[in-house]
């Protein structure tokens, strides 16, 4: 505990450049992964093949994509802009299965209706589809969220350093504290990026607080 | 690209193709790990999970167990786990199979509720006893959820004993770490690239069985 005082300015620096390094992927990743999850809902064929792409994505192992990158991108070794783009990558993979679901679980004839009664093809996406896919979404998010916090750890291996510094720092020191006190300030991020989804889920899905109260 | 490049010629260099540190026993060493760790969590996560599956109990806590476990970050868990234990084989496989454990435990049970209660029922009604319902019926019936929670614990472990080259582990990972601490960029690049192809040809062996499961039926 007194090590986690002494070193608060420390954590919070840590923890700040942890935070930005999940935000980001995970925003990136829920927006491009949007139209290509419902892409892949309403074009059949190559939709499966869309979905099977991201899921071999997904079985790429982190740590080895971190340091094809930087070669492929041409970016310096130690540019966190290569840990973003991982966790990104990530992000994404994971977002598309998610987001095509999201879609499917529209029902045809909610579509069907809204074509029926003159909405264009953008105002029926936006204000009729986007919406019914909303809390699909929000869950498919926070599930990104919370891995991304836990997967961002790593990056201290290749020399960016976030909370995950604690584990390499503590490792080398021989010091458990520091390690223990990394893996709960890593879970409490995690934690608090679920509450900013949920309550950003609230704000733009009022109807869902209705139905819930009653 | 010259990085890539460099990677390749590293790779397909026949110096680094034998002896202890070459490709061949770095994969063997790689994959040893992986299936210790894979055998051992299976055998306490699928009796747990069919257990669950089967009697329906404790299933909000296996649900919340797999979801925390989840959000746990690989390097701190294994990091803690040296420190704990000491260098050694134990510690790395400790926290792997900790790792392991989440997928295949709702490979089991999520694989026996998706059987048909009208189903299980029936086998009871004809006679069969609670063991064999469980090894006739829905085992069989649930073995793709369960060959898929098998799947994606072993790609998971795959992934993670690269980063367990960190605390001292042999296997793949030591191309990257090694590589890194002396900046040999091919070498680490060439590390990646037979690690990645790993993983895509285990998930690919993964796909054909349970392709061929779900035709036979």
């Amino acid at each position: 505990m007194t090590w986690f005082f002494d070193n608060l300015s420390y954590i919070r620096e840590l923890a700040w450049r942890h935070l930005w390094l999940s935000v980001i992927p995970v925003v990136l990743g829920f927006v491009i992964a949007l139209p290509i999850g419902y892409a892949a809902r309403r074009w059949r064929l190559g939709g499966k093949t869309l979905l099977s792409l991201a899921s071999v994505l997904y079985t790429i192992p982190s740590l080895a994509l971190l340091i094809i990158i930087p070669g492929l991108l041409g970016t310096s070794f130690l540019d966190p802009t290569n840990v973003l783009i991982v966790l990104t990558v990530y992000a994404v993979a994971l977002m598309v299965g998610t987001a095509a679901g999201a879609f499917g679980s529209v029902s045809e004839s909610v579509v069907d209706a809204a074509r029926a009664s003159g909405y264009s093809t953008w105002q029926r996406i936006v204000q009729v589809e986007l919406p019914l896919a909303g809390p699909v979404l929000l869950a498919g998010v926070r599930v990104v969220s919370v891995s991304t916090v836990s997967l961002a750890t790593i990056a201290p291996l290749i020399g960016v350093s976030n909370l995950g510094s604690l584990f390499t720092d503590g490792f080398q020191r021989y010091f458990a504290t520091e390690i223990i006190i990394g893996i709960l300030c890593v879970v409490v991020l995690a934690l608090l990026l679920d509450v900013l989804w949920v309550l950003i889920g609230r704000l733009t899905m009022p109807w869902l607080r209705v139905r819930g109260s009653r | 690209m010259s990085g890539i490049s460099e990677g390749i010629s590293w790779l397909t260099d026949s110096a680094h193709w034998h002896g202890d540190d070459g490709f061949p026993h770095r994969i063997a060493q790689h994959l040893g790990y992986t299936s210790l760790t894979v055998v051992i969590a299976s055998a306490i996560a699928i009796p747990l999970g069919l257990w669950i599956g089967h009697t329906g109990r404790l299933r909000g806590l296996a649900i919340a167990l797999t979801g925390a476990l989840r959000a746990l970050p690989t390097l701190g868990l294994l990091t803690l786990v040296v420190i704990w234990r000491g260098i050694g084989l134990t510690p790395p496989i400790v926290a792997l199979v900790v790792l392991a454990i989440p997928p295949l435990l709702a490979g089991a049970y999520a694989g026996l509720e998706s059987v048909d209660r009208a189903t299980i029922d029936a086998a009871r009604a004809i006679g069969m006893n609670e063991w064999q319902v469980l090894g006739k019926v829905e085992v069989p019936l649930a073995l793709p959820l369960i060959i898929g929670g098998l799947r994606a614990a072993v790609l998971q472990v795959v992934a993670t004993a690269t980063v367990a080259a960190y605390i001292g582990l042999g296997g793949l990972g030591r191309y990257l770490i090694d590589g890194l601490a002396v900046r040999d960029y091919p070498q680490m690049v060439a590390g990646s690239i037979v690690i990645v192809v790993l993983a895509l040809v285990l998930d690919g062996i993964f796909a054909v069985v349970q392709r061929a499961l779900s035709i036979q039926r």
